[in-house]
């Protein structure tokens, strides 16, 4: 009846089954043999059994069934290695199936740096139930009690010491067949057997660093990602986009596109607009050539790039947080020495991934498989269903490999278009994006101007702070609902009311006694059919909130005529405050392992050997939190009297995310997030006139390339616990805690070079 | 329509096809070679990237009526006889790839700089690699794979290895 129990009967002789018509089993292989379950329905896996998560085979090889996505950050290896080593099985022998919503659990995917964090413990959990009941079948097996025997790698032995002992693996005692173990727990996140977890003393793999099992075939080219599904019948559509934002249709001539070859039909409805054609270069041309009115909104939908934070200024918000107070900043700003004011302008950034949207969904046996590298596979599921009126078990979205598009498939499109033109037209249909379509169209972080207010007292004490934010977050989008994707805006089926958005607060330890945070959100004229929509754009604001508060705390430093490293020790060591996660102490260390690690010379800001030359040279420093891991970055720069040109040169990470699983695949996951915030800091930025976003490719919306890499990049995996032995060090997350502070390390540095404060993203210029 | 002739990692393919399409939707979807990757169709980020003559060239622009009969490789042609290219074995060896999606144009833009510049400074690293964009940044170790890739490349050949760069597949063929 399912996927599963086809896979147990067919176990051993795997390949055998492979239908030739299934696509998913070609590509994805084994178990999913395209039995009876390739054709549907889908009914979710229930999280309560046991046999949802793992299964074993015959020849003691091991496969993970997990409802999370690897974005290209290793998570899918490193579930492996925490997963073995609660199961005791040998790394090699096992695998991983992620995201697919027919046969994995629903842990809703990937987002929040919350894979290991959260969804660890459950999968942590139901390995060690899973060695719990081979161990009591090994022990009826050899009629000994589960405490005289010892199990490694798959394989239960008696220990009795003598020569008769013997062994069997776990292959043999259920390879084919299934564990019928219900588990317990309200969701997911809670999911548990009655087995304890095992103390990091006692893991094998973890802290170990083996190679990522996806890298050999992304590099030779054999893996197959949702861009390369085809199914027979498949036809290409693309989209006809509004070349404002709020146009609204007003005539399509059908006719102008009907002569090229294998032409099929322009799927429309409301100013929603796509053509389709048999081969994919024939779509372009159609959708390049089809002759479409458009009529213009009768007012602006935004003010232009230039004006933005003029507005953003003047706005009337939407929301205003509740004020955070500490102390009385009143009465402290009032008797301070010294006031130092500075507004901060962070740009609307867009997500721009390499790969622009893309889906295929195939609507045969009326059922509906949309294959997509949504991150949050389940969500487009439920909502896809929801926005075809269709049962949710007629509907599975199969999530395969795809572009990094760090948050912006959280709210994905293209696969809604693709399930929609399949339904409408009968037959599998692959959209693909355009690039000036995804660099337009794409959500974007929010931009962020902020306003910071210090006072120092006679000591050079920071003793009032006010921190006031205003985010352009108004409608914030950032999870596939099938009301607020852009087709259902364009359709007219959008609903009515607007998400609030949010404008957020700094990450820091500091012990400031008197402290004021406000913020507001302010919208934009036009809420819906708007290429500026926000969304979750990695760390959703983090970026742009770190910039205006770790660049205020070193323009405080400077006024103080203090080392900005030790300006910011001093104010955390000033706190008596802590949590569970001890972020307080694993600051510090953070902080200090940097500096260790780059040879910090105690000075104030700016660099009082300021060259004569044409380089200018400084270094710079930045530190936040997110969740319970804490980062310090410190990096050197070479700033180009001549040109304007900055280049960072060297950058120092010093992490602290609790325990590591993988540590080569954490230190490639931190130096990249650094160097993409530090291409969000130096060039990137959204440009639109008022009518529309001007930024439309990598010439007119430029990113960092390898012209900038830096020389040297140092990563440090800190471990500021307490009590860094603990058996039961938590394991934080770690995909987005590294994008935070750079950009105002990068500004910082900037400042100890040339004396000039840099406060408006981007910094840098091409040259 | 046109019949098309085109010699894709040393096999001969006829396709019947418009003589302007790119020649990357040929290879994708008529020959199933999914290593060029559609990124932006502009020839501006180097995803697409495919070898002809030694040269790195964006498929993505490239009308397939003008390559025909010269040896084209994409990344599924760097390998030989299961043994894959120093570059690709560098590439796992300093686990590049984060999502993997630009890689293509990073392995054959390698292998264009260090066929033509087999000790290339940091320098021409930069210059040689800056057409490929990745937007996981994965730039740094990019950068430490293809020292790592020159280094391996620069030992001797194991005798009787065949020489796999386009220009010696080429000669052998003329």
């Amino acid at each position: 009846m399912s996927t599963r129990r086809e896979f147990l009967k067919t176990s051993g002789m795997l390949v055998v089954g492979i239908a030739a018509s299934d696509p998913i089993a070609a590509f994805v292989g084994p178990p999913f043999t395209g039995g009876q379950n390739a054709t549907g329905p889908y009914p979710d896996p229930d999280f309560r059994q046991l046999d949802s998560w793992i299964v074993i085979r015959a020849d003691n090889s091991a496969t993970f069934f997990v409802g999370k996505t690897d974005l290209g950050q290793g998570t899918g290896t490193a579930f492996r290695q925490i997963m073995s080593d609660e199961l005791d099985i040998a790394f090699e022998n096992t695998s991983c199936v992620m995201g697919r919503t027919d046969v994995t659990v629903d842990q809703g995917g990937s987002g929040g740096s919350d894979a290991l964090q959260t969804d660890g413990y459950p999968m942590r959990r139901v390995a060690a139930e899973a060695r719990r009941v081979l161990l009591e079948m090994a022990s009826e097996h050899f009629g000994v009690p589960p405490t005289a025997l010892a199990v490694s790698d798959g394989v239960v032995s008696t220990k009795t010491g003598d020569t008769a002992d013997r062994s069997i693996t776990y292959g043999e005692l259920i390879g084919g067949r299934k564990f019928n173990v219900t588990l317990t727990g309200k969701n997911t996140d809670t999911t548990t057997g009655t087995a304890p977890l095992k103390s990091v003393q006692r893991m094998k793999n973890v802290g170990k660093s083996p190679q990522r099992y996806d890298i050999p075939p992304k590099v030779d080219g054999s893996l197959k990602w949702a861009v390369d599904m085809k199914a027979p019948g498949m036809v290409h559509a693309r989209n006809v986009r509004p070349p404002f934002a709020g146009a609204t249709l007003v005539s399509i001539d059908e006719s102008s596109a009907k002569s090229i070859p294998g032409f099929i039909k322009v799927v429309s409805k409301g100013n929603y607009v796509a053509v389709v054609c048999e081969r994919e270069e024939n779509a372009i041309r159609a959708a390049r050539q089809l002759k479409v009115q458009w009529r213009k909104p009768a007012t602006a939908p935004f003010p232009a790039s230039e004006d933005l934070f003029k507005y953003m200024r003047s706005a009337t918000p939407s929301s205003t947080g509740k004020p955070v107070i500490t102390g009385n900043p009143d009465a402290a700003f009032s008797s301070a020495t010294t006031v130092i004011e500075a507004e901060y302008d962070v740009p609307f950034q867009g997500h721009t991934s390499i790969g622009p949207a893309h889906a295929m969904a195939d609507p045969s046996n009326d059922q509906l498989t949309i294959y997509s590298n949504d991150m949050k596979s389940y969500g487009m599921r439920n909502s896809v269903a929801q926005f075809l009126e269709m049962p949710r078990d007629r509907v599975r979205v199969i999530w395969m490999e795809g572009p990094q598009a760090y948050g912006r498939t959280a709210a994905d499109d293209a696969g809604f278009e693709a399930a929609y033109i399949a339904k409408e037209i009968g037959r599998p249909v692959r959209v693909q994006w355009t690039r000036q379509e995804e660099t337009v169209w794409d959500t974007k972080g929010p931009a962020y101007a902020v306003k910071m207010r210090g006072g120092l007292d006679a000591q050079g004490n920071l003793v009032a702070l006010h921190y006031d934010a205003c985010a352009a977050d108004h409608n914030h989008l950032g999870y596939n609902e099938h009301d607020t994707v852009l087709i259902s805006q364009l359709m007219g089926t959008r609903r009515a009311k607007v998400s609030p958005g949010r404008a957020s607060l700094p990450s820091d330890m500091y012990a400031i006694p008197n402290r004021l945070q406000t913020t507001r959100v302010v919208p934009l004229p036009m809420p819906f059919e708007t290429p500026l929509r926000t969304g979750n754009l990695r760390d959703p604001d983090g970026p742009q909130v770190t910039f205006a508060s770790e660049s205020f705390i070193d323009e405080l430093a400077a006024a103080a005529k203090t080392d900005p490293l030790e300006f910011r020790l001093k104010l955390i060591q000033a706190g008596t405050q802590d949590d569970s996660g001890f972020k307080r102490a694993r600051s510090i260390a953070c902080l200090k392992a940097a500096a260790e690690k780059f040879g910090w010379d105690p000075r104030p800001s700016p660099n009082p050997k300021r060259s004569t030359g044409d380089i200018l040279t400084g270094r710079g420093v930045g530190y936040a939190y997110r969740s319970q891991t804490v980062v310090a970055q410190i990096c050197e720069v070479e700033v180009n009297r001549k040109t304007g040109h900055i280049w960072v040169k060297r950058i120092v990470i010093a992490h602290d995310c609790g325990l590591v699983i993988n540590p080569e695949t954490l230190t490639r996951v931190l130096e990249n997030g650094t160097l993409h915030s530090l291409s969000r800091a130096l060039y990137e930025q959204v440009k639109f006139d008022t009518e529309k976003v001007t930024s439309v490719d990598w010439v007119s919306s430029p990113t960092m390339t390898m012209a900038d890499v830096p020389a040297q990049i140092d990563v440090i995996l800190v471990n500021g616990d307490p009590n860094p032995n603990r058996a039961d060090l938590p394991h934080y997350g770690a995909g987005e805690t590294v994008c935070k502070p750079i950009l105002a390390a990068v500004a910082n540095a900037v400042y100890d070079a040339t004396g000039t404060r840099l406060r408006g993203i981007p910094l840098g210029k091409l040259v | 329509m046109a019949v098309i002739n085109l010699r894709v990692n040393g096999k001969a393919h006829r396709v019947d096809v418009e003589p302007s399409t790119p020649l990357l939707y040929v290879l994708r979807n008529d020959l199933d070679l999914s290593g060029p990757r559609f990124g932006c169709g502009l020839g501006q980020c180097g995803a697409c990237t495919v070898l002809i003559k030694g040269e790195a060239v964006r498929s993505c622009i490239r009308p397939v009526s003008q390559v025909q009969n010269v040896e084209i490789t994409t990344l599924e042609g760097l390998a030989q006889d299961g043994k894959l290219h120093p570059i690709q074995q560098a590439w796992i060896e300093e686990q590049v790839p984060a999502c993997g999606f630009c890689q293509n144009g990073q392995i054959l833009s390698a292998k264009a700089l260090l066929d033509k510049t087999p000790n290339p400074t940091d320098a021409q690293i930069r210059d040689g690699m800056k057409g490929a964009l990745c937007r996981c940044m994965t730039y740094y170790r990019i950068n430490a794979a293809v020292k790592r890739a020159a280094s391996t490349m620069k030992s001797p050949p194991t005798p009787g290895a065949r020489d796999f760069s386009p220009a010696a597949i080429d000669g052998e063929r003329s």
